[in-house]
């Protein structure tokens, strides 16, 4: 009992690294950095205020910037939602070895650098690409699309980015789900879609907020994907807060930035949490 | 609660193939309706595969599945009107009571105030009627399983199908819900059908057994018939305590066969089941042996003495070795038994008279 009582008491110390670690690297600099955003001026003279602050919602180009994130983050992951849901759905089903490779194709992406695949996107969204030479010979459009630099070849390549952040939770879930509750539901009646939307959907709930959660970071905050894909003409917040910090040096500005950015992602999340928080507390008590 | 008369399910020549592997050989089961019977056999001998097959959840290699006469074989599962209870009840984790019982209704475009109607009236039924707003997880085994079987009934299937549905239940409460079940059974007159690998639950509940093993069916008959008269050693074995007795067949006539046991001639009433002079198994249940110290039958050596409530369970050996096992009502039997005993065969009680298996 004595002993069981000092381990317990002595176990806190084996988070002591990881917990420097944090502390060091990710909540100083973070405390730096709303420090930085509260400064007045952009010589960062000392004197505190909320100019940086007023600065950006003063201007509605900062706000459209700030939108077109959020929604570009939408946009991604409802298409990984829809793509990704079938794909992991299939893969819960599958023989063991199938699921093994099939999983691992799913995760390729995350193995492969992420210039590498990046680049390989801009051949094969180009005007003369792959995709295009396809919808031209298919008799789809007369001319090429312009995929590349527009929204649509950003959203495109993040959904299959990151396809395995949605896909991965989704089979975990998946997995879980009792396959007689499917046969009972027919067995009573229900056809297949009514089984899929009132027994398969509402049970997987857990795992699509939890995919919806780290698509959606993993989206809005893809500074490569954005900027290479996008290219120079579309403006996202994490190219907005590089050019802010990097190439104009207004460090307090692209500190207020930051903040700003990482208060409407938090709170989109928050409430996603606070979702699955209610989802979880019924499916499982 | 159900329509008022059952229904007849029919299979008919049943194979069905995992690949090269036979989980049903040729079945053929006519069940009649408001009938209760029970598919019987060690794991793996094929039960749950025909029970799919009858709902529908796998279609069978060859063969029909009719219910009165008319095969459903092409119809999806939520077409067949066939209600199933699975082993682990298979609720609805997130809806509650009343809502899984009326999943059915509501699948089936009921209007509202019917489907209110039928839950409250199939809750009554299983006595739950205080549970409606629960959800599966806050109920006890026994409560789901009363759940599982309103929500199945509720649709008023034509057949009922129940896997294992005592298996997750302690000792006392599988008792209650056996009678249960039969008195709901007995009172809606469901043609029903119970899978099971127990045997003893087998003979309480069914109006008739189908004994299974390895996909094939070896017996289809009454609790008595299958015990009194199993058909095969296999169902000799399986459906309760049986003695084998090796013995010679001396002689048979159409009715009857002469075994000789060691030293001793017994007249069986039976058909004998091999060539004269081929050895056989005699088949006898615990309860139709006697012991007695008075010298008469076969001389045995008693290994142990078991006490079982108002009865004794002894444990003999033959001359050859072979064990054998003997119920005797306390008050009934022989205070002056020692280690050395005979035993005596009630030849008209002998349950089977069987090849003897070639050694392999
Ligand atoms: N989907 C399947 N694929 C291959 N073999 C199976 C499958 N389902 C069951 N079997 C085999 O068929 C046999 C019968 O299975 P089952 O009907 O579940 O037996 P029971 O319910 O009597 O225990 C078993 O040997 C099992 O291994
Ligand atoms: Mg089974």
């Amino acid at each position: 009992m004595a002993g069981a009582m000092e381990k317990k008491s002595n176990e806190w110390r084996l988070a002591l690294p990881l917990t420097l670690f944090f502390v060091v690297f990710f909540v100083a600099p973070l405390f730096l950095l709303i420090g930085i955003s509260f400064q007045a001026e952009r010589r960062m003279t000392g004197a505190l205020g909320l100019n940086q602050y007023t600065a950006f919602l003063g201007d509605r180009l900062n706000l459209e910037v700030l939108g077109d994130t959020l929604l570009l983050g939408v946009k991604a992951t409802l298409l990984c939602l829809i793509f990704g849901y079938p794909l992991a759905w299939l893969i819960a089903r599958v023989s063991a070895r199938l699921q093994a490779l099939l999983i691992f194709l799913v995760i390729l992406p995350i193995v492969t650098s992420v210039v590498v695949r990046t680049f390989a996107w801009i051949v094969i969204l180009g005007r003369r690409g792959i995709f295009n030479d396809a919808i031209v010979a298919l008799g789809l459009s007369p001319t090429p699309l312009h995929l590349l630099f527009s929204e649509t070849g950003v959203v495109i390549v993040l959904t299959q980015v990151q396809m395995p952040l949605m896909v991965l939770p989704l089979v975990t879930v998946l997995q879980r789900i009792d396959p007689n509750l499917a046969s009972a539901s027919q067995a009573l009646g229900a056809s297949a879609w009514r089984t899929f939307f009132k027994i398969t959907l509402p049970l997987s709930m857990p795992g699509i907020i939890a995919g919806v959660i780290l698509t959606y970071t993993a989206c809005v905050t893809a500074f490569v994907t954005q900027s290479l894909i996008g290219g120079s003409r579309l403006l996202y917040m994490p190219m907005m807060i590089f050019q802010q910090a990097m190439d104009l040096q207004n460090w307090p500005f692209a500190a207020a930035v930051s903040v700003m950015f990482m208060i409407s992602v938090l709170v989109i999340v928050g409430l996603l949490v606070a979702l699955s928080r209610s989802r979880a507390a019924q499916l499982y008590g | 609660m159900t329509d008022a008369t059952g229904h007849a399910l029919t299979l008919a020549h049943i194979t069905h193939r995992f690949g090269e592997f036979v989980a049903a050989r040729d079945i053929n089961l006519e069940i009649r309706p408001g009938e209760l019977i029970s598919l019987l056999g060690p794991s793996g001998c094929g039960k749950t595969t025909l029970l799919k097959i009858i709902a529908g959840f796998q279609r069978q290699s060859e063969g029909d599945v009719l219910v009165d006469g008319q095969s459903i074989s092409h119809l999806p599962p939520n077409r067949r009107r066939i209600g199933i209870v699975f082993q682990n009840y298979a609720l609805f984790p997130h809806m509650t009571v009343a809502e899984n019982v009326g999943y059915g209704l509501a699948a089936a475009g009921k209007p509202k105030n019917e489907i209110a109607a039928t839950v409250e009236e199939m809750l009554a039924v299983v006595q739950m009627t205080a549970f409606g707003g629960r959800l599966p997880r806050e109920l006890s085994g026994g409560q789901q399983q009363r759940v599982a079987l309103a929500r199945c009934l509720a649709i008023r299937p034509r057949i009922l199908l129940l896997d294992e549905p005592f298996s997750a239940l302690d000792k006392n409460l599988r008792l209650d819900m056996q009678i249960e079940i039969k008195h709901l059974q007995r009172q809606s007159g469901i043609t029903t059908v119970l899978v099971t690998h127990d045997q003893e639950e087998a003979l309480s509940i069914s109006d008739r057994i189908a004994v299974l093993s390895r996909g094939h069916l070896e017996q289809f008959d009454t609790p008595t018939e299958i015990y009194d008269r199993p058909r095969s050693l296999f169902v000799n074995t399986f459906v309760g305590t049986a003695n084998l007795i090796p013995g010679v067949l001396e002689t048979k006539t159409a009715h009857d066969a002469s075994i000789r046991i060691g030293e001793t001639v017994v007249v069986v009433p039976l058909p004998g089941p091999v060539a004269i002079g081929a050895p056989v198994l005699v088949s006898v249940r615990p309860e139709a042996l006697r012991l007695s110290s008075s010298p008469g039958g076969l001389p045995v050596r008693i290994a142990a003495v078991l006490p079982i409530g108002p009865s004794l369970i002894y444990e003999a050996l033959l001359a050859d070795g072979t064990p054998v096992k003997v119920v005797q009502d306390r008050a009934g039997s022989d205070a002056a038994l020692s280690d050395t005993a005979f035993l005596t065969i009630m030849a008209h009680r002998i349950s089977g008279l069987f090849a003897k298996p070639s050694q392999s």
